[in-house]
């Protein structure tokens, strides 16, 4: 009981500070899940966060993983609903006074100030991600060929998922 | 795929909620690595409950929130339509399936994740995805707008949480203080010029 709510509460903290999705916040569940409360070692933690990205669904899903870990499904819905509550509600209010906000110089601020953080966000948690795979030459290359595929091409995500995949099963990454 | 079609406000349909649920859990189910562009076809283009346009508008206001932004999306499509039966069925579409996919992953996780061929084939997965991660960052960041006064920002973000370690809720708070702050004087400086 107590860790349910626990996962509740941890998650739903993290929402207010995840412009930029759950993408951005990555170091910061991780910082919740391995380092203050010890819920699982550093490598299982990198693996559920490669479930996650090959599985079909939001970015939240990573949320749903640690939870699951913890606490079975329960502790997989109550550690989901923490992180989506939040701002659900808050949409839900918003909505109706979104239209008049339009001209508010307060929206267009808060848009443009807080665009750049999530920029940091994003990268910091995909370099600390890739960082604590501690990957050798051909892993960083990997890094690096799918960050260009992805820029540059039209390439399906999951075809890098899989030649992900493949190349770690072969142990060449 | 559908040839997109296009409707105009005054023959949109309107989803119920279970309409809404339906129509969120295919969404929810066909995204890897982003949702959003599904969304945007299921209600844009195929079923046609919004115009580009209040697509556009709807999606302002759940990038302007933080939290998970297709989940914020789905909230505001149903409260749109159907007030909050509508964002419950939503949302629940949109996370319902993509949940149980992940519990069912979970499970073979905890019974086979110790198999060397499954770490390995995760170990390439979790390289591939923290450079999808990245090249979203990228593309996040060559949207932003006025890039030489803003970028620092995210350099700072960037090295204070990669590097330095510092707490990213203190990064980010902290740090949304002083750039909306900055904004907020140079569109007060626009206005008077």
């Amino acid at each position: 009981m107590m860790i349910l709510l626990e996962l509740f509460i941890s998650f739903f903290l993290v929402a207010f500070v995840s412009f930029g999705g759950a993408s951005a916040v990555i170091p910061e569940l991780y910082r919740i899940a391995v380092i203050e409360h010890g819920w699982m070692a550093e490598r299982t933690f990198t693996e559920l966060f490669a479930i996650a990205q090959a599985a079909p669904g939001p970015n939240v899903l990573i949320v749903t993983l640690i939870g699951q870990q913890v606490s079975g499904w329960q502790g997989a819905f109550f550690a989901t609903l923490g992180m989506c509550l939040p701002m659900s509600l808050l949409v839900g209010l918003l909505f109706k006074h979104w239209d008049k906000l339009q001209h508010w110089r307060g929206r267009a601020a808060i848009q443009l100030g807080v665009a750049p953080l999530a920029v940091g966000l994003v990268l910091a948690s995909g370099t600390l991600i890739a960082h604590s795979a501690s990957p050798g030459l051909i892993g960083i290359l990997l890094v690096l060929v799918t960050i260009v595929l992805n820029l540059k091409t039209k390439l399906h995500p999951l075809w890098l998922i899989l030649l992900g995949g493949v190349l770690g099963l072969s142990g060449l990454v | 795929m559908p040839v997109p079609q296009t409707f105009d406000s005054a023959t949109k349909p309107t989803p119920t909620p279970a309409e809404l649920f339906r129509g969120f859990s295919r969404v929810g189910l066909s995204g890897f690595g982003g949702v959003l562009p599904w969304a945007r076809r299921l209600l844009v283009e195929t079923e046609g409950w919004l115009t580009a346009e209040e697509f556009n508008v709807l999606l302002g206001l759940c990038q302007f929130l933080p939290g998970p932004n297709v989940v914020n999306l789905a909230v505001a499509v149903g409260v749109r339509f159907c007030g909050w039966r509508g964002a419950v069925a939503g949302a629940l579409g949109l996370m319902l399936g993509p949940f149980l996919v992940a519990l069912m992953l979970g499970v073979l996780y905890e019974h086979y994740g110790e198999l060397p061929a499954v770490q390995s084939m995760l170990h390439g997965i979790t390289l591939v995805g923290a450079g999808l991660i990245i090249a979203t960052g990228i593309r996040m960041g060559l949207n932003v707008k006025h890039r030489r006064v803003y970028l620092p920002f995210a350099a700072v973000a960037f090295v204070g949480i990669a590097l330095l370690q510092w707490p990213l809720p203190t990064v980010m708070l902290g740090g949304a203080a002083l750039t909306i702050a900055l904004s907020w004087w140079r569109l007060s400086q626009d206005a008077k010029a």
